[in-house]
C-alpha cells in the first residue's frame, strides 16, 4: 500500500492505495465517485475521462499514483452548486445525450476542447477532436451540436 | 400543444442526473460485504472438459469459493433457456441443446463460461483465476454460416446432427414457382449479412444479494427488461420463486437489444450469493462483452426477385441460412424467422413469396436480437434486390419502386403481415426532393473531374414495431405475451406516479410518458414521476425491445388513464353534487356540464382520498387504477432514405456528404428525442455497411475483441443528416403511434451499400465496405473505365 494525496472536485483526498490502482478506480471505488465510468479496457472509448491540472485523461489508463498533489475534476465537480456549466445545459438543450453513459467523458472532453480550440468550433474541428471518445446511441449529430453550443455559451459566460 | 405536452420537443427529465454524474448505474451499486466475481472462461471454440482443478485458487486468500458446473448442478440450478419454439418444415421441434450457465463437460465457444471464482476482490478473483487449472481436450471447430450443416463439419450438439437447430419456411412455394416460371426478368444476388457486436457504450454488470432474513434475493442487473429476467430466472432457472426474487435494472447506459436476453454471468451472482452469503457483484469489461454478449445478423442468403415485362413484381424467392452461434440465446430462433422473413414484401406488392431459413449452430457466440433485429436482414435483402434489378432492366430506382409500392390499405402480404396504413409515395418524393435526387449526374460528373466516384443509394424500408398481440405471437412459438402494463398513481396531492412494465435505457420515458400524462391530466409535467426497471415497484411488464414502448408501453398509460378519469368523475360527481355522466375534464378541471361548478385536479384527488363526500359503500376510496394493454396488430414504421457518398478511388476512402431520412413513425409524442433515435439508428446501420464485422478465424478465436480491432464509428467518420417526417397516424392504437428506436439501423445499410455499388458500377461490394474493400471495388470501376 501506498499514501497517495491529490485534489479532487476542490476537496483535499488521502488515501492508502495498492499501487496499480488506476484513477478511475480510485474515485469509483475509494472515493465513491461514480459519474466517471469506464466502457472499454483498452483506452479507446473516453467514457472516463476527467481533467488532471486541466487536461483532458483517460481515467482507465492513468495510475492514480501519478495524480499524487495533482488537482482532478470529474463531472461531479463542473457545476456551481444548482448552477451548471455551460456545456451541461448544452447537451441537455440540444438533446446530445441518450443513454448518458459516455456523456460525463464527452462533456469532460469538450470542455477541455474549448480550453485548446476556443469558443468558436465548427462541425469538422469538432468531429476531429472527438476521435478519442464514443457514443452508441446518439449517432454523434446532438454531440456535435451540444459542444458547438456550449462552446459559445462558454465564451458568452466568460465575457 | 401545450410547451409540455404530446408533440413538444420537452427537454428531458432524465438529463439532469446523467451530466452531473448522478446517474446509477448497476456497476454504480456497492453493497455492503460484497464479493466479486471473475469468470474463466474458454479459450478454445470447442473442446471437452476433463477435470477442472481449483484446490490451489481455493486455498488463495481472500478466495471464497470456486464454482463450477457440477455445483449448479448439484443445487438443480437449470440451464439458459430460449423462450421461441421454432418448427421445421416437417413439423418437428427445433433441436436446442442443452445451454448450461457454467459448462458440464464441454465448451462451445470462445467465452464459454466453464468456472466462477468469488473473492473479496476482483483482483484476487482474477488472479486466483490463473491458478485454476482445466484440462480441455480441443474439437476441430465449425464457426462459417455457409458450411455449418456440411457433412463432415464438427457437431456442437448431439441432439442437433447436422448443427442444424430448425429449416424453417414461410410462404406458398408453388406459387413462387408459378411466379418465377412467368418471369420476363429474374434478379439474382448473394448475400452475406456480416455479424455484428452490439456494444453498448455500458457493459453488463450484475450484482447479486440474498437476505437470510426474508430469504429472498435481490439482483440489480443491466437489462432492458428486468420482470423477464424474474420470471426466467424464477420459473426455468430456478433460483427461487418470484416472490422471494426482485430484480432491478437502474439506470441502463444502452442495450439495443444485447440486455434484453438472461445471461450466465447475472445468473451465477444472484445465485452465489447465497452461496458464499456475502453480495456478488460482477461487472463485465469490454473484451469479455465482445465474448459474451450476444451478437447479430449474420446471415447467409440466396435471393432471388422476378419480374413481368413491365417491371411489375411478380415474386420473391429467399434462402437464408442464419448462425445462431454455440447457444440459442433467449429470443435467438425467432429473430431470423418470424421477425424476419415477414418483412420480406417490403413496401411492394409483392403476389407471392417464399423463404426458407435454415438456423445453424457454430463455435460462436450465440446471435439474438440486436437493433432492428431481422428486420435489417430483411430490408437488406429487399432493397438490394430492389435497386439491382432496377438496373438490370434499365429502369430509375425509384421509378421502379414507385410502381410496385403498396398503396391501398389495409394491404394483406403473403407473409403474415397485414400492413395497416402508409403512404409510400409521399415519402418517396420527399425524400428524393430533399436529397436533390433530380441534379445527381451534375455532381457524379463534377466527382469524376476530381477524380472521384459519386454514387447514390435509396432505402425504402418497412418494419414491424410494437411486437405484438400476445394471441398472434403465442400461435407463431412465443412463450410469453407481449402487452405491457401501465399503473397510475394519483397521490392526495394530485402528483402522480406511473409504474411502468417499459424500461428505458436511453430513450427518455420519464419525459416522453410524462408528456402523455400531464397533458391527459393537465397537471405539471413536473408532478408526474415515471417509475420502472424495479420488480418490486411495477407488478409484471415485458419490457422495452423492438420499439414497443411508445406502441403499446404508452397505449397501456392510456388505458388506465382512461380508468382514472372515469373513477375520479364518479368522485367529481359526489363532490359537485352530480351525476357522474354530467361531468366534463378539461384542461386539469372537472365541472357539471352547463353550470360554473368545477373543481382541480389536485382537489379532486384529494378528496379521492378523504372520502368525506360519500360513502364507502357508494366508491372506494382513493385513485390508483391499473391496465394491461395487448395490442391489435403490428405496426408499420416505413420511409425512405437515401445515402449519397464520394469513393477515393486511390485509397478506397468513402467520403458521405448526405443523408436523407424521411420516416412515417405516425403520431410523435416529443419529436425532438424521435430524431435522436433516428441518428442512433442510422449511425450503427452506417457502421454495420461500412466499419463493423465481427471476425472469427476458422479455429473460432475472435479477432476483434476489443475497440482497436472492432470499428465503432466515431464522430469522424458521420455526418449531420438531413431528417423529416411524414405522418399517417397508426390506426391500431390510441395514440396513433408506430415507433421509432430501430428505423435508422433498418434503413441504413442498403441505403450505403446501394450508393457505393452505384459509384463503383458493379454489384461485389460486401459489408463491411472497409477502405481495403472500396479499393479494389474501385480498381475494377478504374480499369474498366480505363478500357473503354
Ligand atoms: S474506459 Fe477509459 S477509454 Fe474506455
Ligand atoms: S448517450 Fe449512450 S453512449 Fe452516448
Amino acid at each position: 500500500m501506498t499514501a497517495v494525496s491529490m485534489t479532487v472536485n476542490g476537496q483535499h483526498v488521502s488515501a492508502e492505495i495498492d499501487p496499480r490502482t488506476l484513477l478511475v478506480q480510485f474515485l469509483r471505488e475509494e472515493l465513491r465517485m461514480t459519474g466517471t465510468h469506464v466502457g472499454c479496457d483498452t483506452s479507446q472509448c473516453g467514457c472516463c475521462v476527467v481533467h488532471v491540472n486541466g487536461d483532458a485523461v483517460k481515467s482507465c489508463t492513468t495510475l492514480a499514483l501519478t495524480c499524487d498533489g495533482a488537482s482532478v475534476t470529474t463531472i461531479e465537480g463542473l457545476a456551481k452548486g444548482d448552477e451548471l456549466h455551460p456545456m451541461q445545459a448544452a447537451f441537455r438543450e440540444n438533446h446530445g445525450l441518450q443513454c448518458g453513459f459516455c456523456t460525463p467523458g464527452m462533456i469532460m472532453t469538450a470542455v477541455e476542447l474549448v480550453s485548446r480550440k476556443g469558443t468558436n468550433l465548427d462541425e469538422h474541428t469538432i468531429r476531429e477532436e472527438l476521435e478519442g471518445n464514443l457514443c452508441r446511441c446518439t449517432g454523434y449529430h446532438n454531440i456535435v451540436k451540444a459542444i458547438a453550443a456550449g462552446a459559445q455559451a462558454m465564451g458568452t459566460a466568460a465575457e | 400543444m401545450s410547451a409540455t405536452g404530446i408533440g413538444a420537443s420537452v427537454r428531458r427529465k432524465e438529463d439532469f442526473r446523467f451530466i452531473t454524474g448522478k446517474g446509477r448505474y448497476t456497476d454504480d451499486i456497492n453493497r455492503h460485504g460484497q464479493a466479486h466475481a471473475f469468470f474463466i472462461r474458454s479459450p478454445h471454440a470447442h473442446a471437452t472438459i476433463n477435470g477442472i482443478d481449483a484446490s490451489a485458487a481455493r486455498k488463495m486468500k481472500g478466495v471464497l469459493a470456486v464454482f463450477t458446473g457440477d455445483d449448479l448442478a448439484a443445487d438443480k440450478v437449470g440451464g439458459l433457456i430460449c423462450g421461441w419454439m421454432i418448427h421445421s418444415k416437417d413439423g418437428s421441434p427445433m433441436k436446442a441443446g442443452a445451454h448450461p450457465a457454467l459448462a458440464q463437460g464441454k465448451v462451445r465457444y470462445v467465452g464459454d463460461h466453464v468456472a466462477v471464482v468469488i473473492a473479496d476482490t476482483y483482483a484476487i478473483a482474477r488472479e486466483a483465476a490463473e491458478k485454476v487449472v482445466v484440462d480441455y481436450d480441443v474439437l476441430p471447430a465449425i464457426v462459417d454460416t455457409a458450411t455449418a450443416a456440411a457433412t463432415g463439419a464438427p457437431v456442437l450438439h448431439d441432439v442437433a446432427p447436422n448443427n442444424t437447430v430448425y429449416d424453417w419456411k414461410l410462404g406458398d412455394k408453388d406459387a413462387t414457382d408459378a411466379a418465377f416460371a412467368r418471369a420476363k426478368h429474374v434478379t439474382t444476388l448473394e448475400i452475406v449479412n456480416n455479424r455484428l457486436a452490439p456494444n453498448p457504450m455500458e457493459p453488463r454488470a450484475a450484482v447479486g444479494e440474498y437476505d437470510e432474513g426474508s430469504e429472498s434475493f435481490t439482483l440489480y442487473t443491466t437489462s432492458q427488461n428486468p420482470h423477464v429476467a424474474r420470471l426466467v430466472l424464477s420459473a426455468f432457472i430456478g433460483i427461487a420463486p418470484e416472490h422471494k426474487l426482485r430484480v432491478v435494472a437502474p439506470d441502463v447506459g444502452g442495450g439495443f437489444g444485447s440486455k434484453i436476453f438472461i445471461y450466465a454471468e447475472e445468473t451465477i451472482c444472484v445465485w452465489a450469493a447465497k452461496k458464499v452469503r456475502r453480495p456478488v457483484k460482477w461487472t463485465s469489461d469490454r473484451t469479455e462483452a465482445f465474448l459474451s454478449d450476444a451478437h447479430g445478423r449474420d446471415h447467409v442468403t440466396h435471393a432471388q426477385l422476378a419480374m413481368d415485362e413491365t417491371g411489375k413484381i411478380l415474386g420473391l424467392r429467399v434462402k437464408t441460412t442464419a448462425n445462431l452461434g454455440a447457444y440459442l440465446s433467449t429470443f435467438s430462433s425467432a429473430v431470423p424467422t418470424y421477425l424476419y422473413a415477414p418483412l420480406l414484401s417490403g413496401q411492394y406488392n409483392i403476389p407471392a413469396i417464399y423463404a426458407e431459413v435454415d438456423g445453424v449452430y457454430t463455435n460462436t457466440a450465440p446471435v439474438d436480437a440486436y437493433r432492428g433485429a431481422g428486420r435489417p436482414e430483411a430490408t437488406f435483402v429487399v432493397e438490394r434486390l430492389m435497386e439491382v434489378a432496377a438496373r438490370e432492366i434499365g429502369r430509375d430506382p425509384a421509378d421502379f419502386r414507385r410502381q410496385n409500392f403498396v398503396t391501398q390499405f389495409p394491404h394483406q402480404t403473403p407473409v403474415i403481415m397485414c400492413y395497416d396504413g402508409g403512404d409510400y409515395p409521399q415519402a418517396l418524393d420527399k425524400a428524393l426532393e430533399l436529397a436533390d435526387y433530380a441534379n445527381i449526374s451534375k455532381r457524379k460528373a463534377e466527382s469524376a473531374r476530381k477524380g472521384l466516384l459519386r454514387g447514390i443509394g435509396i432505402s425504402a424500408y418497412i418494419e414491424a414495431c410494437g411486437i405484438a398481440p400476445s394471441a398472434a405471437v403465442g400461435s407463431l412459438g412465443a412463450g410469453v405475451g407481449l402487452w405491457e402494463s401501465a399503473e397510475i398513481r394519483v397521490n392526495p396531492v394530485g402528483t402522480v406516479e406511473v409504474l411502468t412494465g417499459s424500461h428505458a435505457h436511453g430513450q427518455g420515458h420519464e419525459t416522453t410518458f410524462a408528456q402523455l400524462v400531464s397533458d391527459r391530466l393537465g397537471i405539471s409535467i413536473d408532478n408526474v414521476a415515471i417509475i420502472h426497471g424495479d420488480t418490486d415497484k411495477v407488478q409484471m411488464g415485458m419490457g422495452t425491445y423492438g420499439s414497443r414502448s411508445g406502441a403499446v408501453g404508452m397505449s397501456a398509460i392510456v388505458k388506465a388513464l382512461d380508468k382514472i378519469e372515469a373513477k375520479a368523475k364518479k368522485v367529481a360527481g359526489h363532490v359537485l353534487e352530480a351525476s357522474p355522466d354530467d361531468i366534463e375534464f378539461k384542461d386539469g378541471k372537472f365541472s357539471v356540464k352547463g353550470t360554473d361548478k368545477e373543481i382541480d385536479f389536485a382537489s379532486l384527488a384529494l378528496q379521492a382520498y378523504i372520502a368525506h363526500k360519500f360513502s364507502g359503500q357508494e366508491l372506494e376510496p382513493g385513485l390508483k387504477e391499473g391496465a394491461f394493454y395487448d395490442p391489435t396488430n403490428f405496426t408499420f414504421p416505413a420511409g425512405v432514405h437515401i445515402c449519397e457518398l464520394e469513393i477515393d478511388p486511390q485509397t478506397g476512402i468513402v467520403t458521405i456528404d448526405k443523408w436523407t431520412a424521411v420516416d412515417d413513425f405516425g403520431n410523435l409524442i416529443n419529436p425532438m428525442i424521435v430524431e435522436g433515435q433516428v441518428h442512433g439508428g442510422i449511425a450503427q446501420g452506417i457502421g454495420q455497411a461500412l466499419f463493423e464485422g465481427v471476425v472469427y478465424n476458422k479455429d473460432g478465436q475472435l479477432l476483434t475483441a476489443s475497440y482497436m480491432d472492432y470499428q465503432m464509428p466515431r464522430a469522424g467518420d458521420l455526418l449531420s443528416y438531413d431528417i423529416a417526417v411524414t405522418n399517417t397516424p397508426c390506426p391500431s392504437n390510441p395514440l396513433g403511434i408506430k415507433g421509432c428506436g430501430e428505423a435508422g439501423a433498418i434503413a441504413a445499410p442498403p441505403a450505403v451499400v446501394n450508393a457505393l455499388t452505384d459509384a463503383v458500377g458493379h454489384e461485389d461490394v460486401p459489408m463491411p465496405a472497409t477502405p481495403q474493400v472500396l479499393w479494389r471495388a474501385a480498381q475494377r470501376a478504374v480499369l474498366k473505365a480505363a478500357a473503354e
